[in-house]
């Protein structure tokens, strides 16, 4: 197992490499030069050759990316065109805001598609079944931005419940130890800045959880269906245990196996729709700060988020088969198999 | 009398009709008896006893009848009380030992879950019991074994733990559903012995079903044979083996290979195939296979006739004056 874990963690390798190429590429091509951006519209011809030159981008692109990829190997990915400051601090004073909300997403998308999906497949064809897959429907169907509008116009503006935007009120800004609000409050021991926090979560982590609880309901459901029609279900109530003990202990047990998966591709999406999320709520985050460093052709930012996220999507993917072979007793993670 | 099972009919209503797939069925089983049923593929076996478990999946339900365990219905019981019955009084093994058993469960904990649903004692006396229960069944080294999962295990040792864990409350009635079909031989002769032996020691009373007659007359005190859902003939193992009666059962044991058979002659086969349960033959459901078929088969049902305890359900007998006369 251990050795399986090395290898997979081996092959980041390949895998960042050949995303830094295509984003190193894409971003050359298709982006406007940032010399003027930065610069603004008055500069002179001879500070924006000076500034290209400063910054590399005069090189041929493929010294460019070999100093890139240097650089990244040592931990330098950079610093910002507008801020000067290095692409790691931009990002690393961003990230946690985008962690905590997609962990909070998938935790809620997890807890509540599961019990959708068991109670549908366990009552099916039952108005509960019915009520769940039409709440699951309206999930997948409707867009996030839509949803996350629709959440601010009621929750925020009609209710006055819950705030409309930010992480939290200014002034309860907890010391940043983690840069996670919620455990940051915790430490120091503030319940208002963590009530705050919290509140400020909800809406955007509901936003976002949606489509991927919809979708794990469904699996979820379609799972446990299948689960309880196998012989050792039919073995487990002959054994006169309640009903409950077989849902839970015996098909449950089996029925999440898959949902494991789905749960750790969804993680790898939420990661997408916190752009859209984060735009919506002006949730200070790496989606929304990404989206503007494309537009102003800040390379190195992107470069750095792009091969961030690629590392998270690879890492989540990797926790996902070892949960895989911790539920399923017949994977065995061989050195053959990798 | 320990278990009554009174015109007991079960259906399963399908888009395309209903298919009843047993059909007014009785018997009873004592104490300590071992009752055979036997039939050919798809003639009920396996539904009778999961009518009697209680455990039909829809859209199969219990239409009709009686089934009395110890004077009470099991039909009338709700789940909770049938759950204090189910692998404690009664307990079942299926005749699918590839997936009968939970895949992500050592097998120790499928059978010590057993255990400790329906007696009182600590996790270690539960453990020390169901390593002994395993080596009973004839599992090498089973303290080993024990924390095996099933895909670990060939079907004969998978058929075997689903015995151990089928006999771990000392049942006074086990359901065996073809418990021996997935073994070798001596495997096959080692778990009769061990039917055998707790039948002795508890008297276990076993409801056997198989389409081994060489099981049957082995091991059965009393045999049911089945046909789409009937019972057209019922007697205790030496009568049906000395003077089998229905044309059915004369069929199945002329199909049985002989080991001595030094004739040339191709083995008997009973002709045609088992009807389509939503389309049956009219009258006698046998009598588009049956040799001695007559007009009156075609149009009539045959009645369950009994005579010194034998049974028969077809024409060609009539019961009269204490005595079967063949027509
Ligand atoms: N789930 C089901 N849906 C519809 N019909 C069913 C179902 N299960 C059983 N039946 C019907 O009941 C009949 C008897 O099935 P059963 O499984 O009892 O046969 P069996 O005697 O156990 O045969 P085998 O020797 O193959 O195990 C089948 O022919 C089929 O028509
Ligand atoms: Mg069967």
């Amino acid at each position: 197992m251990l050795r399986y874990i090395i290898k997979r963690i081996l092959m980041l390798i390949p895998v960042l490499i050949g995303v830094s190429i295509i984003v190193f590429l894409i971003m050359r091509v298709f982006s406007p030069d940032p010399a003027p951006i930065v610069l603004g519209q008055h500069a002179t011809q001879a500070s924006v050759d000076a500034w290209r030159q400063a910054n590399g981008l005069n090189d041929p692109i493929y010294l460019q990316y070999f100093n890139f990829i240097t650089g990244a190997i040592t931990g330098d990915l950079g610093t910002s065109y507008y801020t000067k400051a290095p692409v790691l601090k931009e990002i690393f004073s961003r990230f946690p805001a985008t962690i905590e909300l997609a962990l909070l997403a998938i935790l809620l998308a997890s807890v509540f598609g599961i019990l959708i999906g068991v109670i549908s497949a366990v009552k099916k064809n039952s108005i509960f079944d019915n009520a769940g897959m039409f709440l699951a429907l309206i999930g997948v169907s409707m867009p996030i931005f839509w949803l996350g509008i629709l959440l601010i116009i009621f929750f925020s503006g009609t209710l006055h419940w819950l705030p409309s935007s930010g992480r939290i009120d200014p002034l309860l800004q907890p010391a940043s130890v983690t840069g996670f609000y919620l455990i940051d409050s915790l430490i120091s021991g503030d319940m208002y800045a963590f009530r705050d926090a919290f509140e400020h979560l909800i809406l955007p982590a509901s936003a976002l959880a949606m489509y991927s609880m919809a979708i794990i309901a469904r699996m979820t459901r379609s799972s446990m269906l299948e689960t309880l029609q196998q012989d050792y279900i039919r073995t487990a109530r002959a054994k006169g245990i309640s009903e409950g003990r077989v849902i839970g202990k015996h098909a449950l047990r089996n029925g999440l196996i898959p949902i494991v998966t789905v749960i750790g591709l969804q993680l790898g999406s939420l990661l997408g729709g916190a752009v859209l999320t984060e735009t919506v709520f002006s949730w200070p985050g790496i989606g929304a700060y990404t989206v503007a460093c494309i537009l102003k052709s800040d390379f190195p930012v992107v470069q750095g988020v792009v091969l961030l996220i690629a590392t998270v999507f690879v890492l989540v993917n990797l926790m996902v088969d070892v949960i895989y072979a911790f539920l399923d007793p017949r994977i065995k993670y061989s050195k053959k198999e990798v | 009398m320990l278990l009554e099972v009174k015109n007991l009919r079960t259906e399963f209503k399908l888009k395309r009709g209903t298919v009843t797939a047993v059909d007014d069925i009785s018997f009873t089983i004592d104490k300590g008896e071992i009752l055979a049923i036997v039939g050919e593929s798809g003639s009920g076996k396996s539904v009778t006893s999961l009518s009697i478990m209680g455990l039909l999946q829809k859209p199969g339900r219990v239409a009709g009848g009686e089934i009395n365990f110890k004077s009470q219905d099991l039909n009338k019981m709700s789940q909770k009380e049938l759950q204090k019955i189910r692998g404690n009084q009664i307990s079942m093994i299926f005749q699918e030992p590839m997936t009968s058993l939970n895949p992500v469960w050592r097998i120790k904990d499928q059978i010590m879950e057993n255990i400790m649903t329906h007696m009182n004692i600590s996790k270690k006396d539960a453990l020390a019991r169901t390593v002994e229960m395993l080596d009973t069944v004839g599992i090498p080294s089973p303290a080993e074994r024990a924390n095996d999962y099933p895909h670990q295990m060939s079907g004969g040792m998978r058929q075997r733990v689903m015995t151990a864990m089928a006999l771990s409350c000392d049942p006074e009635l086990l359901i065996a559903d073809e418990p021996t079909t997935a073994l070798d031989v001596t495997i096959q002769a080692q778990i009769l012995e061990l039917l055998y032996r707790m039948r002795e020691k508890f008297n276990m009373a076993v409801l056997l079903i198989t389409h081994d007659l060489g099981v049957v007359s082995e091991a059965a005190d009393r045999v049911i044979v089945m046909y789409c859902g009937k019972i057209v003939e019922e007697a205790d193992v030496k009568s049906l083996f000395a003077q089998p009666l229905h044309p059915y059962t004369v069929g199945l044991l002329k199909s049985i290979p002989q080991i001595d058979d030094e004739s040339d002659e191709r083995l008997y086969m009973i002709k045609g195939m088992v009807p389509n349960p939503l389309n049956m033959p009219s009258g006698c459901s046998f009598s588009d296979r049956c040799d001695s078929c007559m007009d009156r088969c075609t149009k009539e049902v045959p009645k369950l006739q009994e005579i010194n305890g034998h049974k028969v359900r077809c024409f060609l007998y009539e019961a009269k004056e204490g005595e079967l006369n063949v027509k």
